[in-house]
């Protein structure tokens, strides 16, 4: 069982103010249940009925079992690998290189849903 | 003609033997003919392409051509071109008419190339089988009942049925080998930061790279010449000084030409996994390359089996966040009705992906989710390290790893559609590849029940010249990769 | 009445002074039209990627070095994924597990006393785009508008330790800070167009406790006299929440400059889950001790290096070097004062850059950089008030003047052609003093009957005469003598 991440949520605060919260992840022997299907959905911003979560459950649950053959290996030391290569960021110099930028807008917002005065227009934003 | 190399084809063109309109007539033509029974191409667009080809007959006629000048290319619609609807085979991006050239198209128009047609593909490249494009499903011109492979199976079924010259495609788990070996084509991925991503919609930042789809190893090593090369819009491009792929193609031929090389033969890719038939055929090329000189020595891969479920943290990792961007704000598809702004995303998303970005959006979701990161995430990058490491051990032993592509030879339409599980474990000899970063490339082995296999060649870092030239040493000692599906002739 | 501590710790966005943006050639300059600085990266078309800026490196290099934290030899840019319009990509690239400067420390001057506060980190991230609800036009009822200019713009966010036991704290650090980065260079300081904010992260607990409290979290407050504000009222609601009964519930909360209340931001609710990992189109940010040498090479003396100098070059006290040491043009405009009027007149100099100069920047609304009246005009002034040629009211005639007459000018030239100089010589003011004397008996048998107020009307008597250009101080002294 692994603990969350050292330094999870919004806020470097979190840990500081001694709130963490150590969740113990349950992968080991767990399946999704139907609400953690809502959850992550909701999360991801797509829209899902309750049938079509019971469907996601049953294929999610099977793809779990495949990912988890990994949980048996021991990685210990091993380093992460996030990039095929291990190279360092290459750096641009600090130049503008844009030059026509209302045709750029015109071209950009001929494709867009809503646009107007050069704004995109969104539902009302309620902060 | 279309079964003309793309060098012959090159050369008919400098002699006005043919003109680019005339060639690019000739593949519109079959386009017009053969695609409602394929559905390879999802936009063809007959008067931009044929003015393209007017630009390049003018620029013959100039004398400032160069190899690809003049000669149709269709494009997997996965890169973003210019005026063009560019889709990526999704619902989300049905009426995204780009604003811009991804790198690879810019450097094909810049050699001249014609833009012949945006290709096919799995909905974000999210597949094995072309089955999951919004634009339905593509035919494999080997057997109209069966997938060409995926995710660029439109560029493989169209280059199959001789409806271009050659094709690009991408190649995030397989997605160029794969079909190549499904459709009887030669098909690069070549090492990762090669060809500059810019402007091809990301599904795993870390996983994906261009690559060609052509009918022979000659072939790709034109088109990657043309398509490699640093681009400082890419973080990831690789800064390198620029190599002729295709320099040791021209060697002359003799009756031993691998003498010296030494092929690595993993044990993991002769277990129980891959159908007979196709081992079968491996078996046989493997004989085959020990004909030409070559010797083969046992290596290990211990960690391939964890490929496929490493890959299926990582790749739906890397989507759920490139995803994103579409939220119907600024380009893309926007639901006609919604409540709110979250309503407005939820919907939007819930109706311009498919199942399977969905579902894929869902898993790397979750396995980034608070509590799960370490476990799943961090998991998963340790075994790539691991699969990479094996690799690294591999090539200690030998120079190129051989083995099939794919378990088995093209599957009937619909029949893994219903089983994610089954779809993601025909990739199990590809992944591994990806993961690594290493260049790869798939070419016709021969046929099981009228339906081709493919020989998969793997190399380490930097060495696609020297794959190439292992994989065009075969093509001339065999014709496999000459056949041609009945009915395109 | 149970006694409470405050617990402030504060991050703050810094942007940086860069011409393109963190990843994108787009211009930052501020003001464009909406969407007219947001390219094919900014608004984050499908297939573009981000290709790092190397000045915002160098900025966050040289805040690194300023406060004394670790340069991190190889840093990460992370993914923080959550959708919102402003942010296009649905995620936001900025630097989480191993930030670009790690630790640090500032000094800030608490009115006469110094703290030292603890910094956590520093990370670059890039900045959001923005919202707009009002003057849409009629069409856009019911809408926002979003406009992706700052969206991309280079931030460096700098997160203290909850170090701050005080709202006075807390706007000394952000003033220290706010100080800082214009110092070296990395930040315009810029607050009404958002070039510097911050979020006050705020709890309370019983004096004593050693446990930190739940704390709530202000967002965005981009002045000095809002931050104290907004804390003042966030404190008093904390306890008075707790002592009701209540509860502190762990919020991010909008501070109102209109009702100078804070209120809990309903939207973000569920965000909390931000799904960070490395971002797979940048690779790790590596940065060699060469290029740390050379930035350090680079760095300006830094304000607390200055205030020390100052204190033992000048003899100032500590708060009058902090105030001189506010930014690097009023400390580098004290110093010019100083050489062109003389080190040994250094106190003088600080008085009237801080009082007489200070008063009429401030009436005038300038900043130091647009003042009136030059550094060297300043300190030719004040040489004539050390030398004794010039009175200090006279002296101020000559500042009005200077300040209205343009950089040509000067205070010698000045007194010369309007002849205001000061009379200090004794025969000519013997001459007058006997005069005064001998016309005024009654007040000279004032002052000898003991009443001293004789003497100052004497005196003004001869500065009268004068038209104010006796020396007053050799006046008396000579009445004095005469009087005895």
């Amino acid at each position: 069982m692994a603990p969350s991440r050292g330094c999870g949520g919004k806020n470097f605060y979190d840990t500081l103010y001694g709130s963490l919260v150590y969740h113990l992840s349950d992968f080991v022997t767990m399946s999704l249940t139907l609400e953690q299907v809502h959850r992550i959905a909701h999360l991801a911003r797509i829209e899902v009925d309750e049938a079509e979560a019971r469907r996601t459950l049953g294929q999610l649950n099977e793809i779990f079992s495949l990912i988890e053959t990994m949980q048996a290996v021991d990685t210990q030391g091993v380093e992460p690998m996030a990039h095929a290569q291990e190279l360092a960021q290459r750096l641009r110099p600090d130049c503008v290189t844009e030059n026509d930028q209302l045709a750029l807008r015109a071209a950009f917002q001929a494709i867009a849903p809503e646009a107007e005065a050069g704004l995109y227009l969104v539902p009302k934003v309620i902060e | 003609m279309i079964e003309f190399s793309l060098a012959e084809i090159a050369q008919a063109l400098a002699s006005r033997e043919i003109s680019s309109v005339e060639l690019t007539g000739l593949y519109l033509d079959r386009i017009a003919r053969h695609n409602p029974q394929l559905n390879a191409f999802i936009t063809v667009n007959a008067e931009r392409s044929l003015a393209q080809a007017r630009a390049a007959d003018d620029r013959l006629a100039r004398g400032d051509a160069q190899v690809l000048t003049g000669i149709p290319i269709a494009h997997k619609d996965i890169f973003c071109a210019r005026d063009w609807l560019t889709t990526c085979g999704s619902k989300m991006l049905g009426n995204f008419v780009s604003p811009y050239d991804a790198a690879v198209i810019s450097r094909f128009h810049e050699a001249g190339a014609v833009l012949l047609g945006k290709t096919n593909m799995d909905e974000f490249a999210m597949g094995s089988s072309t089955e999951t494009s919004f634009y339905g499903p593509t035919a494999n011109p080997w057997a109209l009942d069966r997938v060409p492979g995926g995710s660029s199976g439109g560029s493989a079924a169209a280059v199959a049925a001789r409806l271009a010259p050659a094709a690009t495609g991408t190649d995030t788990g397989g997605s160029i080998r794969q079909p190549a070996a499904l459709c009887n084509l030669s098909g690069m991925k070549p090492t990762y930061g090669v060809i500059s991503r810019y402007g091809m919609i990301a599904f795993a930042s870390s996983l994906d790279q261009a690559g060609p789809l052509a009918r022979s190893a000659a072939d790709c090593a034109l088109l990657l010449n043309c398509m490699a090369g640093f681009d400082e819009r890419d973080s990831t491009s690789l800064d390198r000084p620029r190599e002729d792929f295709s320099r040791e193609l021209t060697a002359a031929a003799s009756s031993r030409p691998l003498a010296g090389l030494r092929i690595g033969l993993p044990e993991q890719f002769f277990g129980d996994g891959c159908s007979p038939e196709v081992m079968q055929l491996v078996e046989a090329a493997i004989a085959e390359y020990r004909n030409l000189g070559a010797e083969t020595v046992a290596v290990s891969l211990p960690s391939m089996q964890l490929s496929v479920a490493a890959y299926y943290v990582i790749a739906p990792a890397e989507a759920s966040s490139n995803l994103a961007r579409f939220d119907g704000v600024r380009y893309g598809y926007r639901a006609p009705a919604y409540d709110d702004l979250t309503d407005m995303y939820c919907k939007s998303r819930a109706q311009g992906f498919g199942a399977e970005v969905k579902r894929r959006i869902l898993i790397g979701t979750y396995v980034l989710s608070h509590g799960y990161y370490d476990a799943y995430y961090l998991q998963a990058q340790r075994i790539r390290r691991l699969i990479a490491s094996d690799f690294a051990e591999a090539f200690r032993q030998c120079e190129v790893i051989i083995g099939p592509t794919s378990p088995s030879t093209a599957f009937r339409l619909g029949e893994k559609a219903a089983d994610p599980v089954q779809m993601y474990l025909s990739d199990i000899y590809t992944i591994a590849v990806n993961l690594a970063g290493l260049p790869g490339i798939s070419i016709p082995c021969g046929f099981a029940a009228g339906l081709p296999a493919g020989l998969q060649l793997i190399g380490n870092y930097f060495t696609e010249a020297r794959l190439l030239n292992v994989a065009h040493r075969y093509q001339q000692a065999t014709d496999w990769h000459l056949q041609c599906p009945a009915g395109h002739a | 009445m149970k006694q409470w501590e405050v617990v402030i710790g504060i991050e703050t966005h810094v942007q940086l002074s860069t011409r393109a943006k963190i990843f994108s050639g787009s211009s930052t300059a501020f003001g464009a039209a909406p969407n007219l600085q947001a390219n094919a990266v900014d608004i984050a078309l499908p297939g573009v990627l981000p290709v790092l800026n190397r000045r915002a490196v160098e900025c966050a290099i040289r805040f690194g070095l300023a406060v004394d934290g670790e340069i991190a030899a190889k840093s990460v840019f992370a993914r923080k994924n959550y959708f919102y319009p402003d942010l296009p990509k649905g995620y936001q690239i900025s630097q989480y597990e191993l930030p670009v400067v790690r630790g640090g420390r500032l000094p800030v001057q608490v009115g006469e006393r110094e703290k030292m506060i603890a910094l956590t980190r520093a990370h670059l991230e890039e900045d959001a785009g923005k919202s707009l609800h009002e003057g849409l036009g009629q069409a856009a009822q019911g809408r926002s508008g979003i406009d992706l200019n700052r969206a991309g713009t280079p931030l460096l966010e700098i997160v203290t330790e909850p170090d701050m036991r005080s709202a006075a704290e807390a706007v000394a650090y952000a003033r220290a800070l706010h100080a800082l980065v214009r110092w070296i260079g990395i930040c315009d300081g810029n607050m009404q167009e958002g070039s510097f904010r911050c979020d006050a992260n705020v709890s309370i607990r019983p004096a004593g406790e050693t446990l930190f409290g739940t704390r709530r979290e202000i967002k965005n407050l981009n002045s000095f006299r809002f931050l104290q504000q907004a804390i003042d009222y966030e404190v008093r609601w904390q306890i008075a929440t707790i002592e009701d009964g209540g509860s502190i519930e762990q919020a991010t909360v909008l501070f109102d400059a209109d009702s100078g209340e804070t209120r809990a931001m309903r939207s973000k609710e569920d965000a909390h889950d931000y799904r960070y990992f490395p971002d797979p189109d940048l690779l790790p940010l590596v940065i060699d001790r060469q290029w740390v040498a050379q930035a350090r090479a680079e760095l300006p003396e830094l304000p607390a290096a200055r205030r020390e100098r100052l204190m033992a070059d000048s003899g100032l006290s500590a708060y009058d070097a902090s105030i001189l040491t506010a930014s690097l043009d009023l400390a580098n405009y004290y110093e010019a004062t100083v050489t062109a009027a003389g080190k040994e007149n250094a106190k003088i100099c600080a008085n009237w850059v801080m009082v007489d100069l200070a008063a009429r920047l401030h009436r005038e609304d300038r900043d130091i950089g647009e003042s009136p009246i030059s550094a060297a005009q300043l300190g030719g002034l004040i040489a004539r008030i050390a030398d004794g040629t010039i009175s200090t009211s006279m002296a101020r005639k000559v500042f009005d003047e200077l300040c209205s007459g343009g950089q040509a000018s000067s205070a010698d030239a000045i007194i010369a052609s309007q002849g205001l100089q000061q009379i200090s010589d004794s025969g000519a003011l013997t001459a007058l003093i006997d005069e005064l004397l001998a016309a005024n008996p009654g007040m000279v048998a004032e002052f000898r009957s003991g009443r001293e107020k004789a003497f100052n009307a004497l005196v003004g008597q001869v500065m009268k005469a004068t038209r104010g250009q006796a020396n007053p101080q050799r006046v008396s002294e000579l009445l004095r003598q005469k009087l005895a």
